[in-house]
């Protein structure tokens, strides 16, 4: 056998030397922390597609508006309860402006003699539902929006200042937020609006009032898990001021959980706000938002489902492409956090 | 432990006394009045209403009067139901409201959890993305939503359970269970499924498998057991979706619950009873998280309550 690899023929190798200089070169281009979460990311084709839904329904919210030539708050009575009519879908038999009449089908277009079309229908009031139904996602996501950057401020400034200098700083503070947190959101929410004008800004410090006690718990627990690593260590022997401290060290390391968890934030201020305008406590008429649509929909869901459908479909595409985002985000900022 | 437990309970005095005062002084400041709808009484007559309900007195003594009987546990009288004591109002709603949140809670663990056992034992395969996005959903679409659903088509379309009301046994349960139950269902099954595939993953599995037990065995004998007790940890926030998730849903299926009470005494402006309801919801909260934290602890020795010792 030891003969028979005497015997292979020399030529068939080659000698190769380790160049010792290459041995720290790095083959792959290095990548940030934000890059290699992009890149984990963009395999996880739920949050993608999410991202592309969630994309088109806010430019939707944003122009879906002046699509049609109606005006959501125009009242035209001879218009009134018209049922959704599409040109080009109206030929499939959905769509096609055909509607119950005690108990019957009828062409209610054609027999109001109405030549304009409505998408999606009219209300009781003559307004046209699909001008009114983005007029309602602009406005909840304007609620969601502001609400969640208010939580996402008070959180992080809270949390930061609380774990960052601890001792009887955090103490206090921790007091306060433990007899806050004891207190039901939805109860403080409900006290809130009742005392204060409805409208959109109560709505929003309605929501934010105790929406930040989360962000803020979550900011402290990554300061507290940094705040003592030796690179902050080492910045502080250096002579680091605290504000640079907090600012280049210890934020870019607590981002991460403050994005993912801002994800979570705006669908629950989106169901915040729907579920107060569901029960009648939230933007007051003519003002229109996901959960007053709702609310008006079901009050007609027997006769005119139409009504009660497609602000139902919005606020569930809506909430289901953020907690996609959110779960895609959080498996590709911090693999180690999963649920 | 003890004092841990003793450190909680005078936090819990605390909040609540926090929550009482705040709501008391909040409902102070509400515009209108509770005897509004008396309008056709003259000065007079108002006067000797607004002493019976003793709300001619001065604020502070009103605050000291609420806090004293609150602290005997009397919740005062109903504006809008006249002559009833909330404490009275509130025991006669409370059966529904807690047979929907024991049936919602009960079939939303139990379906969760098997849902959840099939994702992690079927990880990637249809089974895992189909009971996911099950969840998703769950998660996602709002209880009123969900329920506006049920109502439409079960109910109302195919006419196979009543649409509303309290009083055809057991069949007027059906529905606004289900709505309710879907909450508990998504977070138990994601839950369920995210430490079943931990627990899969660790070496006394590895162990029992090595050891020739079967698949059904390790599932559920030695998997399964591991992968509950952290549930326990959902049930805070299952709690307290069951509370928001009544208040709609009562208000859906014209359930006489304490959720119905509740927003129909914030439309008639009814101070006693909007606070009773709102005390009683704050401490339902309060007690079920103190119940967790302490469960959690006794279940899982290896969770220290007070936390630094470890």
């Amino acid at each position: 056998m030891k003969k028979d690899i005497e015997q292979l023929p020399q030529d068939k190798f080659e000698r190769i030397e380790i160049d010792s200089t290459k041995a720290e070169r790095i083959e792959k281009p290095s990548l940030s922390f934000w890059q290699d979460a992009w890149l984990r990311l963009r395999k996880n084709k739920a949050a993608i597609i999410s991202m592309v839904v969630l994309v088109l329904v806010v430019i939707m919210a944003l122009i879906g508006p002046h699509l049609n030539g109606h005006d959501g708050a125009t009242q035209n009575l001879r218009h009134a309860n018209l049922p959704p009519k599409m040109p080009g879908i109206e030929k499939l038999g959905i769509m096609d402006g055909v509607g119950n009449l005690s108990g019957e089908k009828v062409d209610l277009y054609a027999m109001k003699k109405v030549d304009e079309y409505y998408w999606f229908g009219t209300d009781g009031l003559g307004r046209d539902l699909f001008t009114r139904l983005w007029e309602g996602t602009q406005i909840s996501l304007l609620i969601a929006f502001i609400a969640a950057m208010i939580d996402l401020v008070i959180g992080v400034i809270y949390g930061g200042i609380s774990g960052y200098f601890g001792g009887r700083t955090d103490d206090i503070m921790q007091r306060v937020v433990e007899i806050l947190i004891g207190i039901p959101t939805l109860v403080v929410v409900i006290l809130m609006i009742m005392i204060m004008d409805p409208g959109i800004g109560a709505i929003i410090i309605a929501i934010s009032i105790t929406g930040w006690i989360g962000m803020s718990r979550i900011v402290r627990a990554q300061i507290l898990k940094y705040k003592n690593q030796e690179f902050v260590l080492a910045a502080r022997t250096l002579g680091t001021n605290d504000s640079k401290i907090i600012g280049k060290h210890l934020m870019p390391n607590v981002l991460g959980i403050i994005v993912i968890n801002t994800m979570f934030t705006i669908p629950n201020a989106i169901f915040f706000e729907a579920f107060l305008s569901f029960i009648g406590l939230g933007l007051q008429p003519p003002a229109a938002s996901l959960g007053t649509l709702i609310n008006d929909g079901y009050k007609v869901m027997e006769f005119q489902p139409y009504v009660l459908l497609f602000p139902s479909i919005v606020i569930s595409i809506l909430m289901i492409a953020f907690n996609l985002i959110g779960d895609g985000l959080r498996d590709a900022l911090d693999p180690k956090m999963k649920d | 432990m003890v004092k841990y437990i003793g450190k909680r309970i005078i936090y819990m005095f605390i909040t609540m006394f926090l929550i009482a005062t705040a709501t008391f002084f909040l409902m102070q400041t509400l515009p209108g009045s509770p005897i509004q709808s008396y309008s056709k009484l003259n000065d007079t007559q108002k006067a000797i209403v607004e002493k019976k309900y003793g709300i001619d007195k001065p604020k502070p003594v009103q605050y000291a009067i609420y806090m004293k009987n609150l602290a005997k546990g009397d919740l005062g009288t109903s504006f809008a139901f006249k002559g009833k004591s909330v404490n009275d109002l509130l025991a006669s709603r409370m059966k529904p409201s807690f047979i929907l949140g024991i049936q919602a809670m009960v079939f939303g663990t139990i379906v969760g959890i098997l849902l959840g056992m099939i994702a992690a034992l079927k990880q990637n395969t249809f089974w895992d993305y189909g009971s996911t996005f099950f969840a998703i959903l769950g998660i996602s679409i709002p209880s009123f939503v969900f329920a506006t659903l049920l109502q439409y088509y079960i109910a109302s379309q195919w006419h196979l359970l009543p649409v509303g009301l309290w009083n055809d046994g057991w069949k007027s349960s059906i529905l606004p269970s289900l709505a309710l139950a879907m909450g508990p269902l998504a977070l138990s099954a994601r839950f369920i499924r995210t430490e079943m595939i931990e627990v899969m993953g660790s070496d006394y599995i590895t162990l029992a498998k090595a050891k020739g037990a079967n698949g059904f065995e390790i599932a559920f004998k030695h998997a399964f057991r591991n992968a509950l007790i952290p549930l326990i940890t959902v049930l805070g926030p299952v709690a307290a979706g069951l509370v928001t998730g009544s208040l709609v849903v009562e208000q859906i299926f014209a359930i006489p619950g304490i959720g119905e009470q509740f927003v129909s005494s914030i439309m008639v402006n009814d101070f006693a009873t909007i606070m009773g309801t709102t005390l009683f919801f704050s401490a339902f909260l309060i007690v079920v998280i103190f119940i967790v934290d302490i469960l959690y602890g006794v279940i899982d020795p290896r969770i220290r309550v007070a936390g630094g010792k470890a």
